[in-house]
C-alpha cells in the first residue's frame, strides 16, 4: 500500500510540477474569463442603442413600436427619404425605415430600412421581429379583436403543467437545464476517460520504452506500479477539474467587482454565465425567474456527488485497460492505436447512448447503458441530471454503482496480469488472443 | 550458514521452452559470484526469480537462511538488469531519491546515502540535471549507484561495464571489490569472459537453461588443462623428441609442448636439461575461461532470444 501511495506521490507531483499543468489548468479557466469579459465588455461598451428613424407615411405605427427593453430604439420623425439620408450621413441614426403613403396591412408591400452600416443578424433579426409583432397587432385588431383579446392570448404562454409523479413541478426550464447538466457532464466524464486513459497509457509506455520498467519491477509489484500510476494521474485530473470548478465560478462572481458600474447593463446582457444567472436571479423577466426557479430544483449536491462517483469509477475501469494496452506495446504508437480499438468501442457506444438518455431518461437503452459497467459512467450522468427517482430509481442507481464497483475490480484484475507480462516483454506486439493468454495463466 | 542464496532445484519452464531446467547452486556470502553463459541460456530469467519478479515453477530459494519472501526480502536485493534505463525527464536527485524510497529507506536515510554515493562518485554537481542530459557511461553510473544505494546483501548486476569506457568501468570495478569486502554478496551475469576471471571468485555456467560448470575459477581451469607447457629456450636445436611430450607449435625460440599421458612437467625439464639447453621459462598453459566458454557451449544450438515466441 505504502508503495502505491510512493509511486502515485511521483506521478503526481511529476506532472502537477510541469509547466504544462498550471498552463492549461489555470489558462484555460482564465481564457474563458477573459472571453467572457470581452463579450460583456464591448456589449456594454458599445452603448448598445441602435437607433432607427421611422418616416410613417401611411400613420399604420401610430408614432409607437413596442421596443420593449431592447437596445433598438424607434424614434418617428416626418421627413422626406433625402432628408433621411442626410441625417444617417450625420449619423444621427443607426438606419431607417420608411413606410410609403400608399402603404396598407393587409396588402402585399414591403417596407424599406436602410442603414449607414451593414445591420448585423441580431439587431436585423430584432428589428424585424418588432416591427412584425406591432404590425401583427394592427392587423388582429383590424380583424374587430380587441385590445384585452388580444393581451389576454399574449399573456397566456403555459396551458399544461408538466409534474412528476412525486408532484414536483417539472416545468420547461428545469427539464431544459437537466438536460444541459446531463449532456455537459456526460460529456465530461467522455473526454476525462479519453485524456486521462491515454495519459496512463503513455505513462505505461514511457516506462517501458525508457527500460526502467524493470528496474522499479525489482522493487515493487508490477501491480502496485500499475495502481500508483493510475492513482497519481486521477489525482492529477481529480485535482485539476477542482480547480476548474472553482476557477470558473470564482472569476464569474469576481466579474461584477472588476466592472462595477457593469452590473445595471449586465443583465440585459443576453450571454450570461451560468453562475451569475445563480447569483443574480432577481430577473423580473419570467423567463429568468423560471431558469432560477429550474437551477433550485435541480439537485446539484447530488449531480456533483454522482459525477466525482463516476467520474472515478470511470477512470479507474478503464484506464487499467488503457495501462494493460501500454504495457503489451512497444516505441510505436501505432501499435497501440489497433489495441485501443475495442477499449475505445463502448466508451464511444455509451456517447451515443448517452445523447438519447438525456432526452428520454428511462427508455430500455438507458437504462440498460446506465447499469451496464462500461457504459454507466457516462449515460447514467445523463439520466441523474434529471433528478431520482425522475430519471433515475434509486434501486437502479445503487445497481449501478455497484456493478461499477465490481467491474473496475475485474478489469483491474485483468488488466493487472497482462501488465505484469506486458511491462517486461520487448519484441512484437501481441495480439488481443495473446494478451488473453497472459490474463489467465498462473504467475 | 555460510551462503547467502541457495537455489534447490528451480524449474520455469515456457510454453515453447525450458527457460531455466532444475538448476541448483549456492553462493558464499561475501563472495563474487559469476553467472555466465550464451544469449538465451535463461540467465536473466534466473535472475527474475532471485529477485522476486518471477515465480518460480517449482524449486525453492533460500536467502538468507529462510525461504526467499519477495515481499520482504525485496530491500536485501539490488538489482541492475540488463534491460536498464531511468525517467529521462526526472532529475537525477530526485530519481534517485524516488527509486531508494522504492526499496523502502525512508526519506531521510534515502538522502544521506545519495549523497554518500555521489560524493564518493564525484556525482554532486549532477543533483539537478535530468538524465536525458547525461551520457550512457554517467548515466550507468549513476544506474549502480541506485542498484547498490541501500547497501543490500545481495547485489545482482547484469552486464555492469556494457557502456563504460575503462577508467569507469575500473571505479565501479573497484567498488565492487569494496562491497564485497564489506560483507556484500556480488552476483554478477555477463558473456564478457576476462572481466569474469578477473574479478569472481566462483563461477557458474548455464546453457539452455541448465548448469553446465560450477566452482571456483581456478577449479575449472585446473579441470578443463590439457597439460601444456610452454618453454622458452636460448636456442632451439634442430629436433627436439622426447619420450614425454609431443611438441604441438613452435615460435621462434619458444615452444609449446603437451606432456604424455603418465609423465609429470619435472619428466619434460630434465629432457631439456639433459640436452644442456638453457631454460628461459617454463610455464603451464591452462585454458582461458573463453576457450572452455566457447568448447562447452559450440554445438548446442543456443537458441537465442529471437527465436524464441513471445510468452516469456
Amino acid at each position: 500500500m505504502n508503495k502505491i501511495l510512493l509511486v502515485a506521490r511521483r506521478e503526481f507531483l511529476s506532472r502537477v510540477q510541469k509547466k504544462t499543468f498550471l498552463l492549461t489548468t489555470i489558462g484555460l479557466p482564465l481564457i474563458i474569463f477573459i472571453f467572457y469579459a470581452a463579450i460583456i465588455y464591448f456589449q456594454v461598451k458599445s452603448t448598445g442603442n441602435y437607433r432607427v428613424a421611422v418616416a410613417d407615411n401611411a400613420h399604420i405605427f401610430n408614432g409607437k413600436i413596442d421596443a420593449k427593453n431592447d437596445e433598438i430604439v424607434f424614434q418617428f420623425i416626418t421627413a422626406d427619404t433625402a432628408q433621411l439620408q442626410k441625417k444617417l450621413e450625420a449619423n444621427e441614426y443607426d438606419g431607417y425605415l420608411v413606410v410609403p403613403a400608399s402603404f396598407s396591412i393587409g396588402g402585399k408591400d414591403s417596407l424599406m430600412f436602410r442603414s449607414a452600416k451593414a445591420t448585423g443578424l441580431m439587431t436585423r433579426e430584432k428589428i424585424e421581429d418588432r416591427i412584425n409583432k406591432a404590425l401583427e397587432e394592427k392587423k388582429l385588431l383590424g380583424l374587430n379583436v380587441s385590445k384585452a383579446q388580444l393581451d389576454s392570448l399574449q399573456d397566456q404562454k403555459e396551458l399544461i403543467k408538466f409534474s412528476s409523479a412525486s408532484g414536483k413541478d417539472e416545468n420547461n426550464a428545469k427539464v431544459g437545464i437537466s438536460y444541459a447538466v446531463g449532456m455537459i457532464s456526460g460529456f465530461l466524464i467522455y473526454i476525462i476517460l479519453f485524456i486521462y486513459g491515454t495519459m496512463v497509457m503513455r505513462g505505461v509506455m514511457e516506462e517501458k520504452v525508457s527500460r526502467i520498467a524493470e528496474v522499479i519491477i525489482s522493487s515493487v509489484k508490477p501491480f502496485q506500479l500499475m495502481m500508483g500510476k493510475i492513482t497519481g494521474i486521477g489525482a492529477v485530473g481529480l485535482i485539476q477539474f477542482l480547480i476548474w470548478i472553482v476557477l470558473v465560478f470564482g472569476l464569474q462572481f469576481l466579474l461584477p467587482l472588476i466592472f462595477p458600474n457593469l452590473m445595471g447593463h449586465a443583465q440585459h446582457v443576453p450571454i450570461q454565465p451560468a453562475g451569475m444567472q445563480a447569483a443574480h436571479a432577481v430577473q423580473n423577466s419570467g423567463v429568468m425567474e423560471k431558469l432560477s426557479l429550474g437551477l433550485s430544483e435541480v439537485n446539484f449536491p447530488l449531480i456533483t456527488g454522482c459525477f466525482i462517483f463516476y467520474f472515478l469509477g470511470g477512470y479507474f475501469l478503464y484506464s487499467s485497460l488503457f495501462a494493460a494496452v501500454g504495457s503489451a506495446v512497444n516505441e510505436d504508437p501505432q501499435d497501440a492505436q489497433s489495441l485501443l480499438f475495442p477499449i475505445m468501442m463502448p466508451i464511444i457506444f455509451a456517447m451515443v447512448i448517452m445523447t438519447k438518455a438525456v432526452n428520454d431518461p428511462n427508455s430500455p437503452l438507458a437504462v440498460f447503458g446506465s447499469i451496464f459497467p462500461l457504459t454507466s459512467p457516462i449515460v447514467m450522468m445523463a439520466r441523474i441530471a434529471h433528478g431520482v427517482p425522475e430519471g433515475v430509481t434509486y434501486f437502479q442507481l445503487a445497481l449501478s454503482m455497484v456493478l461499477l464497483v465490481l467491474g473496475f475490480l475485474a478489469t483491474t484484475w485483468l488488466a493487472g496480469k497482462i501488465y505484469r507480462v506486458g511491462i517486461l516483454m520487448y519484441g512484437k506486439k501481441p495480439s488481443w488472443k495473446e494478451m488473453f493468454k497472459w490474463a489467465f495463466r498462473k504467475n | 550458514m555460510n551462503n547467502i542464496l541457495e537455489l534447490h532445484n528451480l524449474k520455469k519452464y515456457y510454453a515453447t521452452q525450458k527457460a531455466v531446467d532444475d538448476i541448483s547452486f549456492s553462493i558464499n556470502r561475501g563472495s563474487i559470484f559469476g553467472l555466465l553463459g550464451p544469449n538465451g541460456a535463461g540467465k536473466t530469467t534466473l535472475l527474475r526469480m532471485i529477485t522476486g519478479i518471477f515465480f518460480p515453477d517449482s524449486g525453492n530459494i533460500i536467502f538468507d537462511g529462510k525461504e526467499f519472501d519477495p515481499l520482504n526480502d525485496i530491500i536485501k536485493i539490488g538489482y541492475m538488469p540488463e534491460e536498464r534505463g531511468l525517467y529521462k525527464k526526472m532529475k537525477i536527485g530526485e530519481q534517485a531519491l524516488y527509486l531508494a524510497q522504492l526499496k523502502g529507506l525512508s526519506r531521510s536515510e534515502a538522502m544521506e546515502k545519495i549523497k554518500f554515493w555521489f560524493k564518493r562518485l564525484e556525482m554532486e554537481s549532477w543533483w539537478n540535471k535530468k538524465v536525458e542530459d547525461l551520457s550512457k557511461g554517467m548515466s550507468q553510473k549513476l544506474q549502480f549507484v541506485i542498484t547498490v544505494l541501500h547497501e543490500p546483501k545481495l547485489i545482482i548486476l547484469d552486464e555492469p561495464f556494457s557502456g563504460l569506457d575503462p577508467l569507469n568501468a575500473n571505479l565501479i570495478k573497484d567498488e565492487i571489490y569494496g562491497l564485497a569486502q564489506r560483507g556484500c554478496t556480488v552476483i554478477f551475469s555477463t558473456h564478457r569472459m576476462e572481466q569474469v576471471e578477473e574479478i569472481c571468485d566462483h563461477i557458474i555456467l548455464m546453457n539452455l537453461g541448465q548448469k553446465v560448470l560450477d566452482g571456483t575459477v581456478s577449479d575449472i581451469k585446473q579441470q578443463f588443462k590439457e597439460n601444456k607447457f610452454s618453454i622458452k629456450l636460448s636456442e632451439i636445436p634442430a629436433d627436439i623428441a622426447g619420450a614425454s611430450f609431443t611438441v604441438t607449435d613452435q615460435k621462434a625460440n619458444a615452444l609449446t609442448v603437451k606432456i604424455k599421458e603418465g609423465f609429470k612437467s619435472n619428466d619434460v625439464l630434465q629432457y631439456f636439461l639433459h640436452q644442456n639447453l638453457t631454460v628461459e621459462s617454463f610455464n603451464e598453459i591452462l585454458p582461458s575461461l573463453n576457450d572452455i566458454f566457447i568448447n562447452l557451449v559450440e554445438g548446442t544450438r543456443a537458441k537465442t532470444r529471437a527465436f524464441q515466441s513471445s510468452e516469456a
